[in-house]
């Protein structure tokens, strides 16, 4: 998984029909210092994730099928958590 | 996922038997600027996307998941066509 | 997937059982207007290309659902000779 802030909306009316319903979510992979890492996905969100968020995300299709609970859903990312709290030793 | 615009598009008559009669779209990926970023990438179409549209796009194995059971060979698929998007500069207004 | 010129051959004679009849061609991804661009890989070929002419590569898992690469321990193949490139911006 890899941690994301959740930087904007994105809205489809016309989109593939296992999609329907589905929220998606612009996010930019950060490091655990939050500093941008590499380009920003997009990812369907099954949490309940919101814009400036710390999110984990699932950057792998079948993970991302199941977390929006759509097998053979066309998905290869999703927001599976918000961060509260990261703790380094 | 990936935000991209369509800006053309590719024929090619000998083709995979299971990739015949699939639309091929030539994709620029964008960033949340509408700014082009990286390679311009080949897709199918799942939506109906015509040139010039904002779409998104689905890599990897599970491109291929709208067209089950038959197995086409593809790495990305437009599986959306894109209203708008919202960044955080943005006036949310 | 991607476009690519055919930039030579490859001839690999021991190699995985499931490759033993398969043509494997070198490849140079290209833009649209035919500029062949960084990097260079070896794909497996299933449309009869040839050298020069301007080919889809499927990368990944989804190469193995290529026309007789089901199981095969392919990351790229070939599924289309291209005719024409249309950009329209």
């Amino acid at each position: 998984m890899q941690l994301a802030r959740v930087v904007g909306t994105v809205v489809s009316t016309q989109k593939h029909e296992t999609l329907t319903g589905a929220k998606l979510l612009l996010v930019q992979p950060v490091s655990v210092d939050g500093e941008p890492t590499g380009l920003s996905t997009l990812a369907v969100d099954s949490v309940g994730a919101g814009v400036g968020e710390r999110v984990l995300v699932v950057l792998e299709g079948r993970a991302a099928g199941q977390a929006l609970r759509r097998r053979l859903a066309p998905v290869d990312a999703a927001i599976v958590g918000i961060v509260d709290t990261i703790n380094r030793s | 996922m990936q935000l991209a615009r369509v800006i053309g598009d590719v024929i090619a008559t000998c083709k995979d038997p299971n990739l015949v009669g699939q639309k091929l779209l030539l994709v620029q990926p964008l960033d949340p600027d509408h700014k082009p970023v990286g390679r311009v990438l080949v897709a199918v179409d799942s939506v109906g996307a015509g040139a010039g549209e904002e779409v998104f796009v689905v890599r990897g194995r599970e491109a291929s998941f709208p067209f089950l059971p038959a197995e086409v060979p593809t790495d990305l698929n437009i599986v959306g066509i894109v209203d708008h998007w919202a960044t955080e500069g943005d006036d949310r207004s | 997937m991607i476009l690519a010129k055919i930039v030579g051959t490859v001839v690999a004679t021991r190699k995985d059982e499931r490759l033993v009849s398969s043509k494997l061609l070198l490849a140079r991804p290209i833009d649209p207007s035919g500029k062949l661009q960084g990097g260079y890989l070896v794909a497996i070929d299933t449309v009869d290309a040839g050298e020069g002419e301007t080919v889809l590569i499927v990368s990944g898992s989804s190469a193995r659902m290529a026309e007789g690469l089901k199981d095969a321990p392919v990351d790229a193949a070939i599924v289309g000779i291209v005719d024409v490139v249309e950009v329209k911006t």
